[in-house]
């Protein structure tokens, strides 16, 4: 191709582009991978000054991040068998024997059935209210709207004292219902309004159509909408499943034990046994990857999400 | 099959008034066409036969039962929307199984398979079976549609300008294909159009529609040679019926402000002197724009006609039209 192209961008503009996407996409993933990094370093060269980038990479931080452990003492010393695992024998070179699991993995699935959970009832009954916001005549429907939006307008944690009382009322405190709960109230106005919009640009016509090839109105909705909606569901879903999965005030506060998620979890471990920041770092790299995977699953429709709406067709 | 009565159906979009009072009974087995300009209210007759819409008053019956309560799924029509309404999601042969696969029918797999085969044959899409409604040309997806209508055996066909997309080839085909079908199924069908051949060719009624009110119903001969009015003179004929002053020819009735003559209502030889203003060769007929006193019109000659721009000759109105001020028929 040669001569000047109002759409084709020239060699040397993309050129530019890419470099500025490049150093743009290393800027944010630089906090990433440093954590990645120090899961996989020594307690001592985690703390290095002048921080070391090139080390010799252990695996002392995800032993810790999953067991604990006590010290070694002098009437142990020569009375223990040797080491039967490659963990155990990383603890042994650090002076300490593995004494059980942490509580990390439970926490983990903690945050799996409450991220989840929440998300899914998020996602359901934000279609179904979207779907009715969007076809059907209802009284007040604008002020409807503005007053689910309103619940967003200040930081959820400026209710968490009736929060914590109305949970302690009904039993929810350090439960994973009420967890789901709370959740699936604060996405709900986030899904509403952004399926919403989504459905909003299905023509009704389609709806017509099955209707009057012999649908339900329901069937109609089912077989009709929620397909052509797949990609705005899938984009809602991901933005509610990272509020849900990275949420930490709530957790803190209304949580403790039996249902306590991931993100409280991981500051104590700095407390047990000196801080351990390669085991933090382990513990957060693990975090993320469900969200990740997921969000690569749902990738092709999260582009389509964030871009819908630029372009009117 | 079914008989489909509107008795007093009117109905409004806000102010806009988009039916009124219009009573029409539909025969079964008949092949009604409805005619008008945009906004006549054609396409509003179409959705409350459906079911889609509900009128403002009036009733409406099929088969002599009251419709208000039945659903667009009750009613078992099918219908060809003017903007195709395919489903994007779904494959063409997924489109076409739609309507069979519907809680209404139930019909078993392998006759899916045979009946949407069949339709494919018939409307020319079956090397496309297999691809996304949204790759298909506007064309393509009017048989789509169409073919979505045709591959049930519905009450009643409702179809709203099922042709207007297709060059004029095919158009001429499913014409004939669609009149075949209607009739040898013996089926009722609900057809707009603006096209006048579609209405002169298929219709056995044609239903005249304007401004929400319907002007006449009758079938396409007795609307052609017999209209109600202006307007509806207007809807049928090609070249369009020629309106001039009334006085321009001798023996106009008591009150007659125009005449309408179809142009094959001209006779040649004797009356009033015209100017041949310009002529066209069609192959098979000759039409001759001729100016009498102010006014222009047109008629048809014969095909080898040597008459040439400038010459005159004289013309008389055969089967003349007379219609008052208001341009109702006298």
């Amino acid at each position: 191709m040669s001569g000047f192209s109002v759409t084709e961008p020239s060699k040397r503009q993309k050129w530019i582009s890419g470099l500025l996407v490049i150093s743009y996409a290393l800027i944010t993933i630089m906090p990433l991978l440093w954590i990645i990094g120090t899961g996989f370093k020594s307690p001592e060269d985690a703390i290095s000054y002048p921080p070391k980038v090139i080390f010799e990479p252990s695996l002392e931080g995800y032993v810790n991040l999953f067991t604990t452990r006590t010290r070694i003492t002098a009437s142990m010393e020569g009375n223990l068998p040797p080491p039967d695992t490659w963990y155990e024998q990383i603890a042994r070179n650090s002076g300490t024997i593995i004494s059980g699991p942490s509580r990390y993995g439970q926490r983990f699935l903690n945050s799996v059935i409450i991220g989840f959970g929440s998300t899914f009832l998020a996602i359901f009954f934000g279609t179904l209210a979207a779907y009715a916001f969007s076809r059907f005549k209802i009284p007040i429907k604008d002020d409807l709207l503005f007053f689910i939006l309103s619940t967003r307008m200040m930081p959820p944690i400026a209710v968490a004292i009736p929060m914590f009382l109305m949970f302690r009322q009904l039993g929810l405190n350090d439960t994973h219902l009420g967890m789901i709960l709370l959740y699936t109230a604060v996405n709900l106005s986030l899904s509403v309004w952004l399926l919403k919009g989504f459905i909003d640009e299905i023509p009704f016509e389609y709806e017509e159509a099955a209707l009057i090839d012999g649908y339900s109105r329901f069937q109609a909705f089912y077989k009709v909408v929620l397909p052509q909606a797949a990609t705005g569901i899938a984009s809602t879903a991901i933005f509610c499943l990272i509020f849900a999965w990275n949420e930490y005030a709530f957790a803190v506060l209304l949580t403790s034990g039996d249902a306590q998620t991931a993100p409280p979890f991981i500051p104590t471990i700095i407390g047990v046994g000196g801080k351990d920041w390669p085991a933090v770092a382990a513990g957060a790299t693990i975090f993320l990857i469900p969200v990740m995977i997921f969000t690569i699953l749902l990738r092709k429709h999260l582009l389509r999400g964030i871009t819908f709406g630029a372009v009117r067709k | 099959m079914a008989e489909v009565s509107l008795q007093n159906i009117s109905k409004s979009f806000g102010d806009q008034v988009a039916l009124e009072n219009v009573d029409m009974t539909i025969p079964d087995g008949s092949f009604v066409v409805l005619l008008g300009p945009t906004g006549a209210g054609k396409t509003t007759i179409l959705r409350m036969v459906s079911g889609l819409d509900k009128p403002d008053s009036g009733q409406i019956f099929i088969n002599g039962q009251d419709a208000a309560s039945q659903s667009p799924a009750q009613r078992n029509m099918a219908m060809v929307f003017q903007q195709y309404s395919l489903y994007p999601h779904l494959s063409v042969r997924q489109n076409l199984a739609f309507p069979l696969k519907s809680p209404m029918l139930r019909t078993p797999a392998d006759e899916i398979v045979r009946k949407v085969a069949e339709i494919a044959e018939v409307l020319q899409i079956s090397h496309k079976l297999d691809s996304k409604a949204t790759e298909l040309s506007g064309g393509e997806m009017q048989r789509v549609s169409i073919g979505r209508a045709l591959v049930r055996n519905p009450q009643m066909y409702l179809m709203d300008e099922p042709l207007s997309s297709l060059d004029a080839k095919l158009r001429s085909d499913l014409r004939i294909e669609l009149k075949r079908i209607q009739s040898s199924l013996g089926a009722t069908m609900l057809y707009v159009t603006h096209d006048q051949v579609e209405a002169m060719t298929m219709a056995t009624h044609v239903g005249v529609l304007d401004h929400g009110k319907l002007v006449q119903f009758a079938s396409p001969r007795e609307i052609y040679e017999n209209p109600v009015s202006i307007y509806a003179a207007s809807r049928l004929g090609s070249p369009k019926i020629n309106l001039l002053p009334a006085d321009l020819f001798p023996g106009a009735p008591e009150g007659a402000s125009k005449i309408g003559l179809r142009p094959e209502h001209i006779n040649v030889g004797e009356g009033q002197t015209a100017s041949v203003i310009r002529v066209e060769h069609l192959g098979d007929q000759t039409r001759l724009h001729l100016k009498l006193g102010e006014s222009e019109l047109i008629t048809f000659t014969d095909a080898h006609s040597t008459l040439a721009k400038g010459e005159t000759l004289k013309i008389a109105p055969k089967n003349p039209l007379y219609f008052d001020a208001n341009g109702d028929r006298i």
